[in-house]
């Protein structure tokens, strides 16, 4: 079997950061604008960005259909921020128009610490990642309002999830990707 | 499952939020309908001020920061980032901003310069400042005083894309040749550059700037951003481009989809057809005054 290919939806946001992590991990990236690009993926990366202009972008590009029915089939996801958002089933505080992939039963609410002056960095035990904490960058970021029974809670903040888990799909609230900690990249690829 | 204590207002959070908005537009707007117009295009960030550039200048006089209730009214209005201009060297403008709960300063060239020889210290503040450059010096020396994202200037309010693409070629030319000097030539940089000695060497080492380079100043088309992006721009900025346009929520559109695919021609081609007329634009050699020109 040849090596997986791993997408990286590269529509906007920061695109090149997952790239590298993937890469630095020995990965074979691929970065994902069209629905050819899909087809030659084993798995996909959503990366931070705004998440309303993103999904502006998968409705144009022609990927928002080929996409769900690739998660629909069991395709192996990672949302951080943004791309947490646009895999969960419903968003809170978006635009009313904002469609969500629905590939993990959360409820997130956008934005849910407030404006740029509280992004923060912290250090962030998460379950199944060993060898110390994660520290994790929070940009504008969102969190977990509820999570369905299927879904597995991996790490919290102030009672609110913020790294999560279902089947083959996981998401994170921070950016793994800016902090130079691959340990969650890692996790997506034993998935893969 | 436990959490340490949050830091705030870091390089990596600043230059973070940057980082985020990358391959993404940025909207002026001047009131609550333009920044929903903005927002429902695929705006990833909207510039809230009173007038744009290309109204600036035909008005003249002196031009400030806006007024905080236009801006509490467009922060109220969209779910994306909310930028706004403090006038060069203005730190009381830049600190009113912060106590807003603005997301991203610019401290912007486009406004009347209040101090001719100090740019705000932005390491003092929280949130994080965009900067103007026109060259690799001025970038460098906007980031050593705390810049988190350098946009090149272009010359604001002209539609005229000749000038942005004057300044990135600079800033991305000297980027490049910068690459090739020696350990001895990196001081006779610096030298030239005016700029930290520190900075020179990590630009020569990593081939590109600390922080995200976005254009902006004089993008009126899709294909006008798809240039600036294929010259290295990481994403645009567009002021009176998309406002003084026939018909702003498809320009506003086109714009977005052509920076995601700036390296395909044929979406470009298929977003700019039958779009209709781009804001009418200036021969900037005709010009009363060169903003790109304030600053140093």
């Amino acid at each position: 079997m040849p090596p997986a290919t791993i997408g990286v939806l590269a529509l906007q946001g920061d695109v090149r950061e997952h790239v590298a992590a993937l890469r630095a991990l020995g990965a074979d990236a691929l970065e994902v604008r069209t629905p050819a690009d899909l087809e030659r993926v084993d798995a996909l990366v959503l990366p931070g960005g705004e998440s309303t202009a993103v999904s502006l972008l998968l409705a144009s590009s022609g990927l928002r259909q080929p996409l769900e029915a690739r998660l629909e089939a069991g395709m192996p996801a990672f949302g951080t921020c943004a791309g947490m958002i646009l895999l969960a089933r419903e968003v809170l505080d978006g635009r009313a128009d904002q469609q969500s992939l629905a590939a993990i039963d959360l409820t997130v609410r956008r934005n849910a610490f407030g404006p740029q002056a509280a992004s923060f960095e912290a250090d962030l035990d998460v379950a199944g990642v060993t060898g110390g904490p994660l520290h994790a960058v929070f940009i504008r970021a969102p969190v977990v309002e509820k999570a369905g029974d299927a879904v597995e809670v991996l790490g919290e903040v102030d009672g609110h999830p913020v790294v999560a888990r279902q089947g083959k799909i996981l998401v994170c609230a921070f950016h793994p990707e800016l902090a130079g900690d691959l340990r969650l990249h890692e996790l997506f690829l034993q998935e893969v | 499952m436990s959490e340490s204590k949050r830091t705030t207002g870091t390089d990596r959070v600043k230059r973070g939020l940057a980082e985020m908005l990358r391959g993404g537009v940025i909207m002026d707007v001047v009131n609550a309908e333009q920044a929903k117009v903005a927002e429902d295009a695929g705006a990833v960030a909207v510039m809230a001020l009173e007038r744009v550039p290309a109204d600036i200048r035909r008005d003249g006089g002196v031009s400030r920061m806006s007024d905080p209730a236009l801006i509490e009214a467009i922060r109220g209005t969209v779910t994306i980032p909310v930028m706004a201009k403090c006038r060069i060297g203005h730190f009381v403008e830049a600190q009113v901003l912060e106590s807003l709960g603005v997301d991203f300063v610019d401290e912007s060239e486009v406004l009347t310069p209040a101090d001719e020889a100090h740019h705000v210290d932005k390491w003092a503040f929280t949130i994080p400042f965009v900067c103007g450059a026109t060259n690799l010096g001025e970038a460098l020396r906007r980031i050593s005083e705390g810049a988190a994202m350098i946009r090149s200037k272009g010359e604001a309010g002209t539609g005229n894309v000749v000038e942005a693409v004057r300044h990135l070629r600079s800033i991305v030319g000297d980027i490049r040749a910068l690459g090739s000097a020696d350990d001895a030539e990196v001081y006779a940089w610096a030298k030239r550059l005016q700029a930290p000695i520190d900075l020179v060497q990590e630009v020569r080492a990593s081939g590109q700037l600390p922080v995200p380079l976005f254009c902006a100043g004089g993008i009126a088309t899709p294909a006008d951003a798809a240039l600036a992006m294929q010259l290295g721009a990481q994403a645009v900025f567009v002021g009176s481009g998309i406002f003084k346009s026939e018909d702003p929520a498809r320009f506003g559109r086109a714009i977005v989809e052509a920076t995601t695919h700036h390296r395909d021609p044929q979406i470009i081609a298929k977003v700019s057809r039958g779009l209709g007329a781009a804001m009418k634009g200036a021969d900037v050699a005709t010009l009363d005054q060169r903003l790109a020109e304030r600053g140093w």
